[in-house]
C-alpha cells in the first residue's frame, strides 16, 4: 500500500460528511434524488472499502500501511512538532473493520430507501454515523480518533427518538447517556496517556513506543476496557444495547450493532493493547472473566425473550463476550478470532436485524409466539434467516464457526475451564436459535399474517450482500485470518503465538 | 523609571473608538428628530464602531506600549479588543429588531452596552489594580443599567436592582481585597507587585491571604463563580435576551481577561496560596451548576446554570496556571463566545417569532423552522463538547492542559459534569425534534402535526448562519484561533 491508498482512506470518512453536506442541498420531497445520492455514495464506499482491503499486505513488515498526514495544530500550547495531525493508516485489524463498514452501510442504505417520514434528515444523520465509524478504524492520531469515535454516537439520539419505534424515547436516551457517559473514561485515560507519554504529541504511532510506567497502565487500562467496552456491549455495562436496539429503526439497529459496537472492541485493542500493553497482561484474566460471563449471561438472557429484536440484542451481548475473552486470552489464535468474531457478528446480526425490521414494517409486531409456519408465507425472508441463525450458532462453512472455533482454541490454551463453559454457551445459542426455527418458521402457518408479503427486493439485496460476506468468511478465511494474525504478533508486545 | 515618560497614545485607537461611538449614539439619538435619523440608523452606527474597534485593534496588533505600568497593549490586550468588539457588533446586528419592540430608551441602551465593551477591554489591558478596577465598574455599571432596561416586564427592574445590589458588595469586596494586597506588596503595579512577592514568599503572609480571598471572591461574583453566582440566574432571566447575551459573553469573558491578567502576573509567585481556592470553586463551580440547570425549564436560566457549569471548566485552566494552561482558555473562551452568540442569537429570533422564553415553547421547531432547530442543536451540542463543533475541540485542549499541569482528579470531575450537561442539552433537543407542535411523540406511522413554517428577517439569517460557520470553523480547523490565543498568553507571560 502507497500514499495513494491514504488519500483513499481519507475519503472514507470525507465521503459521507459530504454526503450529509449535499443532502442537506436537496429539497426533501426530491425522494429520488435523495436515493440517488446515497446509493451511489453507498457504492462508492463499499467498493473503496473492499478494494482497500484486498490492497493491504499482509507480507510487508510495515505496522500501519499507507500513512498520510496533515498537520492541523502545532507548537501551541502543550502541542509540540506535528501535536495534532489528520494522520490516517491501516493494518490488518482496520482493513477487516472497514471491509465491515462497506457492507453494511451498502446494506443498510438500501434498506432504509423505504423510510417514508422526514427521509432526507435520517440519510444525513446516518452518514455522519457512517463518517464516525469510518474514520475512527483508520485514524493514526488520538485526537481525531476520539473526535471521530465520539462523532459516531453524536447522530444516535436523534436516530432512535425520531425514527425509532417501542419505548424509543427510553431507549434513545438510555444509550445515549450510557455511550458518552463511558467516554468519561476514555477521555480520562487519553488526557493520562499524552500526560504520562510526555511527547507533546497525539500521534499514535508515536504513542505505541512510548514508555508508560506499569502502574500506570494498570490504573488506565481498565478505564479504556470499560469505556470502551461499554459500546461494545460488554456486560455488566451492556443494558443500553437491547433497549436501545429494540427502539432503533432497521438500519441505525444494523449499523450500531454491526459495526459501532465493534468500534468499542477496536478501541480495547487500539487504546488498550497497544499502547498500554503491560496494563493489558495485567488485567487479561479479568477480560476472560468479563467476557465468559456476558457470553453465557446474554445466551440466557436470548432464551427467555420473546421479542425478536431483544432477542437478537441479547445475542449480541452473547456473540460480543465471545470478543472479549479472546482478546483476553493474549494469543494471536484467540485474538484473531476475537477480530474475526467482530466481523463475523457485524455481519450475522445485521442481517437479523434487516430481516426483523422487513417483518415488523409489515406486522408491527415482534412477538415470536405470535408466528408461526412463516416458511410458508415469507420463503426468502426464512431461509437468510435460517442461514443467519446457522451462522450464529457455528455451523461449519458459515462465518460464526471461522471466529469461534479460533477463539476456543485459545481459550482452551490458557484455561481450559473457559474453553468448556464457551462450548456450552454455543449450546445454549444453538437452543434458541433452533427453537425459534422451529416454532415461528416451521409448523402450522397461522393464517392471521395471510397480508404478509415476503421482504422487498432492496431487502434481498442488502440481505444477499450480508449473507455472501458470511458464506466467504466461512468458506474461505485466510484473507482475513492473514492480515489480522500477522499484525496482531506484530503491534501487540508480549502476545504468544 | 527615569526615562523621559512618552506614551504613544495611537495604541489606544480602539477604546477612543469605542468611547466615541458611545458619545455619538447617545448624541444621535437624542436629537433623532432633529437630524431627521431613521429608526435603524442608532444601532447601525454602533456595529460600524465595533467594526472599527475590532479593525483599529488588527491594524496596532503588532505593536506594544506599556504606559508607565498602567495599561499595557500587547497580544493579549488585542485578543481581548478583538473578542469583546466582535461580539458587540454581533449582538447588535442579531437583536436590533428585538431591540426596537422590547426596550425602552433605545439610544441609552446601545450606549450602554457600547461603555460595558470599553470596560471589558480595559479590565483586559490593565496592569495596575485601580485601573482594573476602573475597568470592572465601567462594565458592572453599563449592565446594572441595561439589565432593567426591558419595556412592559417586572423581572427586569427586579433583575437590575438584585444585580446592582449584590454587584456592589462584590465590587467592595474586590476593592478590599485589593487594598489588603496594597497593603501586603507596597504597590497597586502589577510588574511591582510581583517584584515584591517574589523576594518574599516565604511563611504566610495573613492579610495577603485575606486580600487573596476576597480579591477571588469579587471575581468569582463578577465571574458567576459558585458560591458567588446567586445573582446570575435571576438577572439572566430578567435582563431582556441581548443583555444576557452580553452578560454570558462580554461580562465573562473580561472577568476571565482580569483574572488572567492578575493570577498570571503580580499574583503568579504566591500561587500555593490561592491555588486551592480556585480548585474548590472551580470544582463547586462546575458540579453545581451543571446539576441544577438540570431542572430548568427556561432557557435564559437553563443557559444561565449551564455557563456557571462552564466558568467552572475555565477555573481548572486558572489552577494550573501556566502559559500552557492560559492559551488553552483563551482557546476555550474564544470558542464558547462563538458558540454562546450562537445559540443567543438564535434564541432572540425565536423569541420574535413566538415571543416565549419557555423550553417547552420549542416544541416541533424542526418542522417549523428547521434552519433555527439546526442552529441552536448546533449550538447546544457544541456547549456539550461534542465533536465536529467547537466546544469539542477546545474542551479537549483546555482539559489536556490542565490534565497536564497535575489536575487530573479535577479533569475526570469535569469530563463527568460534560455528560451531565449533555443531558439537559438533549431536553431541548428533544423539545425541538422528538416532539410536535401539539406536545405528542413523533410517530412516522401517522402524519406530523406542524406549526405553520416561518422564515427569520435577513440580518437573522446573516447572524446565525456566520456564527454557525464559526462554531463548526473552529470545531474543525482551530488553526488560527489557537495561534492567536497562543501569542496572547505569551505575552502574559513576557
Amino acid at each position: 500500500m502507497s500514499a495513494s491508498e491514504g488519500y483513499l482512506m481519507v475519503s472514507l470518512f470525507a465521503i459521507p460528511l459530504g454526503t450529509a453536506l449535499l443532502l442537506m442541498l436537496v429539497p426533501s420531497r426530491e425522494r429520488g434524488a435523495i436515493m440517488a445520492v446515497t446509493g451511489l455514495s453507498s457504492l462508492v464506499l463499499f467498493i473503496l472499502s473492499v478494494y482497500l482491503f484486498a490492497r493491504y499486505d499482509y507480507t510487508s513488515q510495515e505496522q500501519f500501511q499507507g500513512v498520510v498526514a496533515w498537520d492541523w495544530l502545532q507548537n501551541v500550547g502543550f502541542l509540540g512538532d506535528h501535536g495534532i495531525q489528520l494522520k490516517v493508516g491501516m493494518d490488518g485489524i482496520s482493513a477487516a473493520m472497514v471491509l465491515l463498514t462497506g457492507i453494511i452501510t451498502l446494506a443498510g442504505t438500501w434498506v432504509s430507501w423505504k423510510i417514508q417520514h422526514r427521509t432526507k434528515d435520517f440519510f444525513i444523520l446516518l452518514y455522519v454515523l457512517i463518517a464516525g465509524v469510518y474514520g475512527t478504524f483508520v485514524m493514526l492520531d488520538l485526537f481525531f480518533f476520539f473526535l471521530l469515535y465520539e462523532t459516531a454516537l453524536l447522530p444516535m439520539y436523534l436516530l432512535i427518538a425520531v425514527w425509532g419505534s417501542t419505548r424509543k424515547e427510553y431507549g434513545a436516551m438510555k444509550l445515549m447517556m450510557m455511550l458518552v457517559a463511558a467516554s468519561i473514561l476514555i477521555f480520562t485515560a487519553v488526557f493520562a496517556i499524552f500526560t504520562e507519554a510526555n511527547l507533546g504529541t497525539f500521534d499514535m504511532t508515536k504513542l505505541f513506543g512510548a514508555h508508560y510506567d506499569p502502574r500506570m497502565q494498570k490504573i488506565f487500562f481498565p478505564m479504556i476496557a470499560l469505556g470502551c467496552g461499554t459500546l461494545g456491549g460488554m456486560w455488566p455495562f451492556h443494558s443500553w444495547s437491547p433497549d436501545g436496539h429494540a427502539a432503533a429503526p432497521t438500519a441505525v439497529s444494523m449499523l450500531h450493532a454491526g459495526v459501532l459496537m465493534k468500534l468499542g472492541a477496536f478501541g480495547i485493542i487500539r487504546l488498550g493493547f497497544q499502547i498500554l500493553p503491560e496494563g493489558a497482561a495485567f488485567w487479561a484474566p479479568g477480560l476472560i472473566t468479563v467476557g465468559i460471563t456476558a457470553a453465557l449471561y446474554g445466551a440466557i438472557s436470548a432464551l427467555r425473550q420473546t421479542d425478536m429484536k431483544l432477542m437478537s440484542g441479547f445475542s449480541s451481548v452473547s456473540h460480543m463476550g465471545y470478543v472479549f475473552m479472546g482478546l483476553g486470552t493474549l494469543n494471536v489464535v484467540g485474538m484473531t478470532g476475537s477480530v474475526l468474531q467482530m466481523f463475523a457478528h457485524g455481519v450475522m446480526t445485521a442481517l437479523f436485524f434487516l430481516l426483523i425490521g422487513g417483518m415488523y414494517d409489515q406486522s408491527h409486531n415482534r412477538d415470536l409466539p405470535n408466528f408461526s409456519g412463516m416458511a410458508k408465507q415469507m420463503p426468502i425472508w426464512t431461509i437468510f434467516f435460517v442461514l443467519g441463525g446457522l451462522a450464529s450458532l457455528g455451523l461449519p462453512g458459515l462465518s460464526g464457526f471461522v471466529a469461534e472455533l479460533h477463539i476456543f482454541v485459545g481459550a482452551f490454551r490458557v484455561y481450559p475451564v473457559v474453553g468448556g463453559l464457551a462450548v456450552l454457551t454455543a449450546a445454549i445459542t444453538a437452543t434458541y436459535l433452533v427453537r425459534m426455527f422451529a416454532q415461528a418458521f416451521f409448523g402450522e402457518f397461522n393464517p392471521r399474517w395471510n397480508a404478509l408479503r415476503d421482504i422487498t427486493w432492496t431487502e434481498r439485496a442488502g440481505a444477499g450482500v450480508l449473507a455472501l460476506s458470511m458464506l466467504a468468511l466461512g468458506l474461505w478465511p485466510s484473507p482475513w485470518v492473514d492480515r489480522i494474525a500477522n499484525t496482531l504478533a506484530r503491534s501487540i508486545p508480549g502476545v504468544s503465538l | 523609571m527615569s526615562e523621559v515618560v512618552q506614551f504613544n497614545y495611537s495604541l489606544l485607537v480602539p477604546e477612543y473608538v469605542l468611547a466615541v461611538t458611545a458619545g455619538v449614539v447617545l448624541l444621535a439619538d437624542a436629537f433623532r428628530a432633529e437630524l431627521k435619523l431613521g429608526r435603524g440608523t442608532v444601532p447601525w452606527m454602533v456595529v460600524a464602531g465595533a467594526v472599527l474597534t475590532v479593525l483599529a485593534s488588527i491594524v496596532t496588533a503588532g505593536r506594544t506600549g506599556e504606559f508607565a505600568g498602567l495599561f499595557a497593549v500587547d497580544a493579549f490586550t488585542t485578543f481581548f479588543r478583538v473578542l469583546l468588539a466582535a461580539t458587540l457588533a454581533v449582538v447588535v446586528v442579531g437583536s436590533h429588531e428585538f431591540v426596537t419592540k422590547h426596550i425602552r430608551h433605545q439610544g441609552e441602551f446601545y450606549t450602554m452596552l457600547v461603555f460595558a465593551t470599553l470596560g471589558g477591554t480595559v479590565m483586559a489591558a490593565s496592569r495596575e489594580l485601580l485601573t482594573a478596577y476602573i475597568g470592572v465598574e465601567l462594565l458592572s455599571f453599563s449592565l446594572y443599567v441595561a439589565v432593567s432596561l426591558a419595556k412592559r416586564d417586572p423581572r427586569s427592574g427586579e433583575a437590575g436592582l438584585k444585580y446592582v445590589l449584590l454587584g456592589g458588595v462584590a465590587s467592595a469586596t474586590l476593592l478590599y481585597g485589593m487594598s489588603l494586597i496594597y497593603g501586603a506588596a507596597g504597590s497597586t503595579s502589577y510588574g511591582l507587585i510581583a517584584e515584591h512577592l517574589a523576594k518574599d514568599s516565604e511563611g504566610v503572609h495573613m492579610a495577603l491571604v485575606l486580600g487573596l480571598a476576597m480579591v477571588i471572591a469579587g471575581l468569582g461574583f463578577k465571574a458567576s463563580a459558585v458560591p458567588f453566582h446567586m445573582w446570575t440566574p435571576d438577572a439572566y432571566e430578567g435582563a431582556p435576551l441581548p443583555v444576557t447575551a452580553i452578560l454570558s459573553a462580554t461580562s465573562k469573558a473580561a472577568a476571565f481577561a482580569l483574572i488572567l491578567r492578575l493570577f498570571a502576573g503580580p499574583l503568579l509567585p504566591v500561587l500555593r496560596d490561592w491555588q486551592w481556592m480556585i480548585a474548590v470553586i472551580s470544582l463547586l463551580t462546575m458540579v453545581f451548576g451543571n446539576l441544577i440547570a438540570l431542572q430548568q425549564t427556561n432557557i435564559k436560566r437553563l443557559l444561565a446554570y449551564s455557563s456557571i457549569g462552564q466558568v467552572g471548566f475555565m477555573l481548572m485552566a486558572v489552577v494550573t496556571m501556566s502559559d500552557v494552561s492560559a492559551s488553552a482558555l483563551l482557546l476555550h473562551l474564544g470558542g464558547y463566545l462563538v458558540t454562546n452568540l450562537a445559540v443567543f442569537m438564535a434564541v432572540i429570533a425565536l423569541y420574535n417569532q413566538t415571543g416565549s422564553e419557555e423550553i417547552s415553547d420549542m416544541r416541533g421547531l424542526a418542522e417549523s423552522n428547521p434552519y433555527l432547530a439546526l442552529v441552536i442543536a448546533a449550538g447546544l451540542f457544541s456547549l456539550s463538547g461534542m465533536p465536529l463543533l467547537a466546544g469539542f475541540t477546545t474542551k479537549f485542549i483546555l482539559f489536556q492542559a490542565a490534565a497536564s499541569g497535575g489536575y487530573l482528579w479535577l479533569v475526570s470531575i469535569a469530563v463527568i459534569m460534560s455528560t451531565v450537561s449533555l443531558y439537559y442539552y438533549l431536553q431541548v433537543v428533544r423539545q425541538m425534534y422528538v416532539l410536535q407542535a401539539d406536545g405528542s411523540l413523533i410517530d412516522p406511522q401517522s402524519p406530523d402535526v406542524n406549526g405553520p413554517r416561518w422564515r427569520l428577517t435577513a440580518t437573522g439569517y446573516v447572524v446565525t448562519a456566520g456564527l454557525l460557520a464559526g462554531v463548526v470553523f473552529v470545531g474543525l480547523y482551530v488553526s488560527p484561533l489557537a495561534v492567536a490565543a497562543n501569542r496572547a498568553a505569551a505575552a502574559l507571560f513576557s
